[in-house]
């Protein structure tokens, strides 16, 4: 198959990801679109290793899903934290960090 | 020992008084700092003696030592020394300055006992004779100006000696404003030295200047004035000679040692020692002449109506100055030492008589209040009228010797220098009136209150203490002038002072009889070996003619001063209504405080006025607060990105990043 079907579908599924992150407002579905965009970047650099012919780009997905396993973890333990303290579960609400 | 080494020590003892007192002021008993104060000064005076006793047992052409003891500053091309020169006229003004300034260490002593400040009154006054000698014994132009600027620092501090009295701060700021004055042109005259000769050395100035310039090249003359502002501003004369009769304020044996006996004379000791510059430009020294023959005449005129016994003096001292400054500008070199020595005997005695006779007045300055001191205070009237004699140039003292010496060469010299030699009379005509003035109406007569007080009782008049030029009360918690009072006839180093000093006022004048002995000429002629001035030489019977004239004018002086103070006191009454208007010139000083004022310090301020209004609020406040607004403008912009919506970062991120990209891929083709 052509690299370029790889390529298009990563960037679609990179695209959606990012306006998931852009349009949405719980942090649940935010991190949702945060490993759907990781796992477009794995899906291009799997498809690039294979074209290329070494394994370098697969052990940088595999490192990649690490990372991303992660950051779930830290994220979810976030939203769970928020939810005890009994604070919206909505990114806009939570504007603390406000100049 | 050499003679080098005698004169490190001449430099060393005065410096070590000064810091032993100033840091043991809490440990020593008050007598104790007035002991080391004058023995550190004695100390130095005897090796200066030293010095002298060596440089006589050499070749009068051998009679001149450099010697440095480290570097004082070694970079590119500039090699400066902690350099000390010994000649002949640097043994001189050492003598001076150490021998009157331990007479007067010895009078203040006494004097200044009841003060509350008198460790710091001696370790100032050792400061100062550590700054004087410094000075006259550097080595090089750039040791001169930092005993240069020492003694003006000394002096400022001991002008403002009792700080809580507003008119001696006053004083001290002035004389300091304008001996800086002073100090920005003797800089300036080394740098220039500097630029055309490539050193700061005497020996090596003085080698090379005449071959480097020619004479009245307009380099050597901007140097030779340029020193003459700096010895104009120390040596009090015109126009920089404003500070002086404000300078005594400060306490009297301050007013005896730094302004009539030594500092003020430094001018006439750096004139001195660049002779060979001064020769090289013939119309700055003409200028320096006649700059001091104005101030010798203006001073002498001033001094006749002065009611305030020390500014009179003060007066005097500017005008004997400016005899000094004529005899040094002309060519008249030894005469001229000679009448800074002999003058600093007499005006150190004269100005003692008087703090003897304001301390029995409780500090009241006015001689239209004092009469009849003769009878009260036998001792300080016989040594004021030694000094008094001496200073009017009674024939056989030593004033009559070494004003007379000054006046004959001025006629030998012939030509222009005449005027110097008529107005030099006149001016001392104009010194025997106005001397005597003083002593006529301060010691015979019927006794004032307060001598009457002292003849009745025995003791000094009390008075509450308070300012002469003010009439505000004193702050007593300073120190003087407190409730004690000392006068020379209670108190034995004040009277050892003021005799000694007396003896040499009658007798100093028989080491330099023309014809007979000649003793200064011919032990500073070596330094003065190199100009053509030096060799001219009035005649014995020329000078002898010029002591009889001035002999002649000194009692013709006295005389009409007898007249007008003594035989008919009505007369100076009467001459002062008739010429009011000259009176009032007179007594206002010439108008010189308030022409400099009106010439310099209110345009200087209506400039900074100005600056200040423009530049300092448009420009400097506008620089300042326009850097202000730019970073508080930026802040405030980028303040605006910071929402605290976590989308609208991640859109900026995203919007970055895309950007980013768009811009490798275009650039990439």
């Amino acid at each position: 198959m052509n690299i370029e079907w790889y390529i298009v579908l990563s960037s679609l599924l990179f695209a959606v990801g990012a306006m998931g992150i852009l349009l949405r407002r719980s942090p649940v579905v935010i991190l949702l679109c945060l490993e759907l965009m990781l796992n477009a970047g794995n899906l291009a650099l799997v498809a690039f290793s294979k074209m290329v012919g070494n394994q370098q780009g697969q052990i940088f997905a595999i490192v990649v899903m690490v990372v991303a396993a992660c950051e779930v973890v830290v994220g979810l333990g976030l939203i769970v934290a928020i939810f005890r303290r009994k604070l919206p579960l909505d990114v806009d609400e939570l504007r603390e960090l406000r100049g | 020992m050499t003679a080098t080494s005698w004169a490190w020590l001449v430099l060393l003892f005065p410096l070590l008084g000064s810091i032993a007192i100033a840091l043991g002021f809490k440990a020593l008993p008050a007598k104790a700092a007035g002991a080391i104060g004058a023995a550190a000064i004695g100390a130095a005076f005897i090796c200066g003696i030293g010095a002298l006793i060596h440089l006589l047992g050499e070749a009068p052409d051998a009679r001149h030592h450099a010697s440095s003891l480290w570097d004082y500053a070694s970079v590119a091309g500039l090699d400066i020394k902690l350099g000390i020169f010994v000649d002949p006229l640097s043994v001189f003004m050492v003598l001076v300055v150490t021998g009157v300034s331990t007479l007067i260490h010895l009078y203040s002593f006494g004097y200044m006992q009841s003060d509350q400040g008198y460790h710091r009154f001696f370790s100032y006054l050792n400061f100062f004779v550590f700054s004087m000698l410094l000075l006259v014994l550097a080595g090089n132009f750039v040791l001169l100006i930092v005993g240069w600027a020492f003694v003006g620092f000394a002096s400022y501090a001991l002008i403002s000696f009792w700080y809580r009295r507003q008119t001696a701060t006053k004083a001290g700021m002035k004389a300091f404003v304008i001996n800086v004055v002073g100090d920005i042109g003797l800089v300036l005259a080394a740098f220039l030295i500097f630029r055309e000769l490539g050193t700061f050395e005497y020996s090596e100035v003085f080698a090379k200047a005449p071959q480097v310039f020619h004479t009245n090249e307009w380099t050597i003359t901007a140097i030779c004035l340029l020193l003459l502002v700096g010895a104009f501003a120390k040596s009090a004369q015109l126009p920089f000679h404003t500070w002086l009769p404000d300078a005594m304020e400060g306490p009297t044996p301050v007013s005896s040692l730094i302004h009539a006996a030594t500092m003020v004379t430094a001018g006439v000791y750096l004139i001195a020692r660049t002779h060979t510059l001064f020769v090289l430009a013939p119309t700055a020294a003409d200028i320096a002449a006649f700059v001091g023959l104005a101030t010798l005449l203006v001073a002498a005129s001033i001094a006749l109506v002065m009611t305030d016994l020390k500014r009179a003096i003060a007066y005097s001292t500017m005008s004997q100055i400016g005899y000094m400054v004529v005899g040094v500008s002309i060519g008249a070199y030894s005469a001229g030492m000679f009448h800074l020595m002999t003058h600093a005997f007499f005006k150190a005695l004269l100005f003692m008589a008087a703090g003897s006779i304001i301390a029995a007045m409780a500090n009241e300055q006015n001689i239209d209040k004092m009469s009849g001191f003769g009878k009260a205070m036998r001792f300080t009237s016989v040594t004021m009228l030694c000094g008094g004699l001496a200073l009017a140039a009674f024939p056989g003292t030593s004033g009559f010797f070494s004003k007379d010496e000054i006046l004959a060469y001025a006629s030998a010299r012939g030509g222009m220098y005449l005027i110097f030699t008529v107005l030099g009379y006149f001016g001392a005509l104009l010194t025997a009136i106005y001397t005597f003035r003083l002593i006529f109406r301060v010691i015979p007569g019927k006794p004032c209150p307060e001598a009457q007080e002292l003849i009745d009782t025995g003791h000094v008049h009390h008075a509450h203490p308070f300012n002469p030029a003010t009439g505000e009360e004193e702050d007593t918690e300073v120190g003087f002038p407190g409730s004690e009072h000392h006068i020379a006839e209670s108190s034995l180093p004040m009277r050892i002072a003021m005799a000694v000093l007396a003896f040499g006022a009658l007798f100093a004048g028989l080491v330099q009889v023309p014809g007979v002995d000649d003793a200064v000429t011919k032990f500073l002629d070596p330094v003065f070996a190199d100009s053509p001035l030096a060799a001219i030489h009035p005649s014995v019977a020329a000078s002898w003619l010029g002591l009889a004239i001035g002999g002649a004018i000194s009692l013709a002086g006295i005389a009409i001063a007898h007249y007008l103070y003594v035989a008919r006191p009505e007369t100076p009454a009467a001459l002062q209504r008739r010429f009011s208007a000259l009176h009032t010139f007179l007594y206002n000083k010439w108008y010189f405080d308030e022409a400099i004022d009106f010439l310099i310090v209110r345009p200087a301020l209506a400039i900074g006025r100005f600056a200040n209004r423009t530049f300092e609020r448009l420009v400097v406040d506008g620089l300042i607060s326009g850097t202000e607004d730019v970073v508080g403008g930026g802040g405030r912009l980028v303040q605006l990105v910071q929402s605290g919506f976590v989308r609208s970062y991640a859109l900026l991120l995203i919007v970055g990043f895309a950007g980013l990209a768009l811009y490798f891929l275009l650039s990439s083709q």
